[in-house]
């Protein structure tokens, strides 16, 4: 099912912001500008409101948040059972949880199994572990497939999956969100959970890579 | 709808560009953009916001990134629901200040509405799953004209109910002012080779949310 063959012929992702020139960047600013003002002037949003809510996801909610719950896992096989049966709950009890990860479910990749997190409908993504999704998350390459295509999709990560190993891609289509628990990598045996965390990436728990190798010291 | 937006199995669309440290935000618009999403609270329901994603032309929604496409689905959204005027929009000056019964959300408001979220699960509607885990079903050939959360690629195929998650809001009804309506949702299983054929391994599976309505019995 390799399509790397068109992969050459498409150009540039015209949907990374990056790309836009200053000009439409300058037309997007006023017409942000004018809708936020109208409804400002109606009194049905106030502008601190808005400030306060982007810094929220700006400075506040982030990756860091998933990475604490993995560590944790890899260190606590009764917490580990808590977050592959109740996931919410278990999100809960790190202080994570609310706008759009009201319904968690956390699967776990093993040598046999690996997961693979998508939204082919919208963006869908698990906010208070993960923060908000990377443009490529939301982008028609990967949104369309991923599901028919994983192990190609994978591999443009750079992540080569055996033959023998299980793919199960996990369409986001209704309000359940999804986590992956990558595998805890070999030679953190004596790591402690702080420092396991820093080994947990985005990529690992939406499911395009495998947590970070330790550094050897 | 069966819109641009249901992209699950389209391999047209080129390579996936990564950009190394992305930062969360690219310029300072998108910001705005995100949060009026949620305070502003143009659509009455994230069905009905979604919706209005959904219907973008489908020349407009591939050119556009991701809040630009949310900007022009919010502009639409405030026109069609009488909140602000073309000429408003084209202006960027209010005509009149009266917005409606809606009061603005608060700053420190937000805090708790990030903490608390909104579950979308019920202990109304129904309440009694009529699948259980196991069980083989048919994702049901709908091609409703409105919005739906059952995308083409899983139409007519055969999977296995996987696991009940409970009752939730129904995203069918609820986009278009039909009211909650909840019903049980199932993670259902899909083999890889099901949905698409023998070239796909035979050892991988799809794993999707699919409201009991959009299922059959496969027995």
């Amino acid at each position: 099912m390799s399509t790397e063959h068109s992969h050459h012929d498409a150009g540039p992702d015209p949907r990374l912001e990056k790309h836009l020139t200053p000009e439409q960047t300058q037309a997007l600013e006023a017409r942000v500008k004018a809708l936020e003002s109208l409804l400002i002037a109606k009194g049905l949003v106030s502008a601190d409101t808005l400030t306060k809510l982007a810094e929220t996801y700006e400075q506040d909610v982030g990756p860091m948040n998933g990475a604490k719950v993995v560590a944790r896992a890899w260190v606590d096989p009764a917490y580990k059972q808590r977050l592959l049966t109740n996931a919410t709950a278990a999100i809960a009890e790190l202080g994570f949880g609310g706008l759009q990860g009201e319904h968690m479910v956390v699967v776990e990749n093993t040598p046999k199994e690996h997961n693979l997190v998508v939204c082919t409908l919208c963006s869908c993504y698990p906010w208070p572990v993960l923060g908000l999704p990377p443009v490529w998350y939301k982008s028609a390459p990967y949104r369309s497939r991923s599901v028919i295509d994983p192990r190609g999709v994978l591999r443009e990560f750079g992540l080569e999956l055996d033959e023998s190993v299980e793919v199960r891609v996990w369409d986001s289509s209704a309000e359940l969100r999804y986590m992956v628990l990558p595998e805890r990598p070999s030679g953190t045996e004596h790591m402690n959970e702080e420092n396991l965390a820093k080994l947990v990436t985005r990529d690992a728990m939406i499911g395009v890579a495998r947590a970070k190798a330790p550094v050897s010291t | 709808m069966n819109g641009i937006h249901d992209m699950g199995g389209m391999t047209c669309f080129g390579p996936i560009v990564r950009e190394e440290n992305e930062p969360v935000f690219h310029a300072h618009w998108e910001k705005r953009v995100l949060a009026l999403l949620f305070a502003a609270r143009i659509a009455d329901t994230i069905d009905e916001s979604r919706h209005a994603k959904e219907r973008l032309n489908p020349v407009v929604y591939l050119a556009s990134s991701y809040y630009e496409g949310w900007l022009a689905a919010l502009e639409n959204l405030a026109l069609e629901k009488g909140v602000l005027t073309k000429e408003e929009l084209a202006t960027g000056i209010a005509a009149s200040t009266s917005g409606g019964t809606k009061t603005p959300l608060p700053p420190e408001a937000v805090s708790a509405i990030i903490q608390h979220g909104a579950p979308a699960n019920r202990q109304t509607g129904r309440l009694t799953p009529r699948f259980k885990a196991g069980d083989r079903v048919i994702a049901r050939n709908l091609n409703p004209s409105g919005h739906t959360r059952l995308p083409r690629y899983v139409r007519g195929k055969q999977g296995v109910i996987n696991r009940v998650h409970g009752t939730f809001v129904y995203p069918d009804t609820n986009a278009h002012g039909g009211g909650e309506q909840p019903q049980p949702v199932y993670s259902v299983r899909f083999a890889a080779r099901e949905l698409w054929g023998p070239t796909a391994s035979a050892r991988d599976s799809l794993y999707i949310d699919l409201w009991e309505d959009y299922l059959e019995n496969a027995e």
